[in-house]
């Protein structure tokens, strides 16, 4: 077995616009896909991600730069002699066929035995909870029994790679959720490599085991989901995946494990910063802290503590946000609402005082942009 | 009043079907019920109808005459079954050929780039503009014997010094079958290209995705889901091509006389109605089993999908 299922490298694929311009759709992106693994492509739409899925299918073949599938240069190798198969955004299920012919299609197409394509197509339709359903037309079934019998046709196929081109998009919110977790056992089952297509980050996070975060045709982050909330690699990435806090800076001193910056929004300075490599005293630095990771105190620690003026507070169930000014800043904070309690007077209020925490291990120092 | 109608939808629809029901009824229901009256009658001698039952018009046209002793064999004429097999074999011919020609030219449509698609529909839809016997004329400029493609033929020959004998291609039963194709294969791409431009294209890599070459792809996917406009063109084609006599006239003269030319002479030379009402008849009843089987077999346009 070769290292990776799947590798991208240097990879640039280029569109003409309908202005007649030059695009790179794919911009120099290099992945490597461990098997196995469950990898998202994660991002807005025109960032790129589905064109590389494309690519990986066969059904775009790259301006630049080589695709290779279990260490095999692709070339301009077509779909059906790749070993992927892909579950298409659409389902792109064939209306005039039945469920089990859908499912029975790619092994047809191989000249498989009559017999074992029924078992197997059996197999595939219990795999997706659809035992039953043989005989119906694909317009017959709901969103999401259509979209696990996409899943069950491309399986069939066992390939070596499966691609989903944002599969969950169409069907609603508690749908998407079981789907996620579905897909999610279903990977851990077969051992299948699977790379999926998403904008939405809370999907990426939930089942992925590797996410590339990608923008402008390019890979902004590569990495587990912890990975990339808690060091975000950059300002695009630290604001793409969750929410942050985004406060100009200059630094002040370096040492080889703390760093001072001086945030004259907040007329202050944060010390004993965690060090990232490439900074310079005196380089203008952008700092970033998660709202969830700033606490509201009672009393000034020594060390990032701020005072403050709540402006607006949302309750939102799970959390309180609590918008405050410190200097000539609007600082996000969440705070969880870990008691349960109807007194409006045990929230805070518009016009309090309050003490801001920012622990130092929760703040990031980014390049600035 | 109003306020009432406001309320009863069942009222507003037959308002609203009311004045093409009346059309159906005044123009196509009472005609037909008159023509299958007329078609058991008499001819009399001067060509008025003798109104009675008598089932001599369709014996004739089954090629029994009633003028002499039934049951001799020089009775038997088959003439009238000729024409009728002429036109139902000249209509299948038609047909497929137009399907022949049309698929692939609604295929190109359908797949070219949408800015384009336009350009090429209004292209097919052009010669409609002009009349259509004018149009069976200009096929006559070009297949006669001093017609254009002679002139070239000849002029060509000319130049690599070889004998040339003019073509005759005019009133022959090939002339009726380019004509018939040429005047109706607008109506065989139109749905064709609208059930192709349907299948969206993530069909075609979900086939490729699969396993299957362009080819299988085609069989497996493209003409099954493309089948409604096939039908539905068969349709639009098939029964005009039955009943046309226009073609047939200009383009075959005394030569090829189909069902719909016999009826019209039935009616404006031989003048005997009666006759030319049988024959109708027979026409429409012929027209309607064939559609009848294909439609059971093909289905009518959308049930394809839908089923």
């Amino acid at each position: 077995m070769a290292d990776f299922a799947v590798e991208l490298r240097d990879v640039v694929k280029q569109f003409l616009t309908p202005e007649g311009n030059l695009l790179n759709a794919v911009d120099h992106v290099t992945m490597q896909i461990k098997n196995g693994e469950f990898f998202s492509m994660l991002g807005s739409s025109g960032c790129g991600k589905t064109t590389s899925l494309r690519m990986i299918a066969g059904f775009e073949w790259p301006t630049e730069g080589e695709v290779y599938i279990e260490g095999k240069a692709m070339g301009h190798t077509p779909p059906f002699q790749r070993k992927v198969n892909t579950v298409f955004q659409s389902y792109a299920l064939f209306q005039h066929l039945t469920v089990f012919q859908n499912v029975a299609f790619g092994l047809e197409m191989e000249g498989a035995p009559k017999d074992e394509i029924e078992k197997r197509v059996k197999h595939a339709l219990e795999m997706v909870q659809l035992t039953g359903m043989e005989r119906r037309k694909p317009k017959q079934l709901s969103g999401g029994q259509q979209q696990r019998v996409a899943v069950a046709r491309a399986l069939v196929k066992v390939p070596d790679v499966l691609l989903l081109d944002e599969p969950l998009g169409a069907l609603d919110l508690k749908l998407r959720k079981e789907m996620q977790l579905e897909l999610k056992e279903l990977q851990q089952q077969l051992g299948i490599t699977f790379v999926y297509v998403t904008h939405d980050q809370e999907e990426a996070m939930t089942m992925s085991d590797r996410i590339a975060v990608m923008s402008k045709g390019k890979v902004q982050q590569m990495g587990t989901p912890v990975e990339i909330y808690e060091r975000p690699a950059n300002r695009f990435v630290a604001d793409f995946i969750g929410e942050s806090n985004f406060l100009d800076g200059k630094i002040k001193s370096l040492s080889k494990d703390e760093a001072v910056v001086i945030v004259p929004e907040l007329n202050a300075e944060l010390t004993g910063l965690p060090v990232s490599a490439g900074l310079v005293s005196g380089q203008d630095v952008t700092v970033s802290i998660r709202p969830e990771k700033i606490r509201i105190a009672d009393k000034r620690l020594d060390q990032n503590s701020f005072t403050g003026e709540v402006k607006n507070t949302v309750y939102i169930g799970t959390d309180t946000h609590v918008f405050v000014d410190v200097g000539t800043k609007r600082i996000k904070v969440f705070e969880q609402n870990r008691i349960s309690r109807l007194d409006p007077g045990s929230y805070y209020t518009i016009g309090q005082q309050v003490m801001l925490v920012m622990l130092p291990e929760n703040v990031l120092i980014l390049k600035k942009e | 009043m109003l306020q009432r109608l406001r309320e009863n939808k069942p009222a507003q629809g037959t308002l609203l079907a009311a004045p093409t029901l009346l059309w159906m009824i005044g123009l196509l229901i009472i005609p037909l019920l008159l023509t299958s009256v007329i078609s058991f009658g008499r001819r009399s001698p001067d060509g008025d109808v003798i109104f009675t039952f008598t089932l001599d018009n369709y014996t004739r046209l089954l090629g029994y005459s009633t003028d002499c002793d039934t049951g001799q064999a020089s009775c038997f004429n088959p003439l009238y079954m000729q024409i009728l097999w002429r036109s139902l074999t000249l209509a299948f011919n038609t047909t497929v050929l137009v399907i022949a020609l049309a698929y692939p030219l609604a295929y190109f449509i359908a797949r070219a780039h949408p800015k384009r698609r336009n350009t090429f529909l209004f292209l097919v839809l052009i010669p409609l503009w002009t009349n259509f016997v004018i149009r069976v004329y200009a096929w006559m400029m070009l297949l006669r014997t001093q017609g254009v493609i002679n002139l070239v033929l000849g002029w060509l020959a000319g130049l690599i010094n070889v004998p040339f004998a003019p073509l005759e291609m005019l009133y022959t039963p090939g002339a009726v079958l380019v004509g018939m194709v040429y005047e109706f294969l607008p109506f065989m791409i139109l749905p064709i290209y609208t059930s192709l431009e349907k299948i969206d294209n993530s069909l075609y890599e979900a086939a490729a995705d699969l396993g299957a070459s362009a080819i299988k792809t085609f069989w497996r996917v493209t003409l099954p889901l493309s089948m409604p406009g096939v039908v539905a063109g068969t349709i639009l084609v098939f029964i005009p091509v039955m009943g046309t006599f226009i073609v047939s006239d200009i383009l075959g003269g005394r030569q090829v006389i189909l069902v719909g030319n016999l009826i019209q002479r039935q009616f404006l030379d031989a003048r005997d109605p009666t006759f030319g009402s049988a024959a109708s008849l027979i026409l429409m009843i012929m027209t309607l089993i064939v559609t009848y089987f294909y439609t059971r077999k093909f289905g009518f346009g959308e049930e394809i999908v839908a089923a």
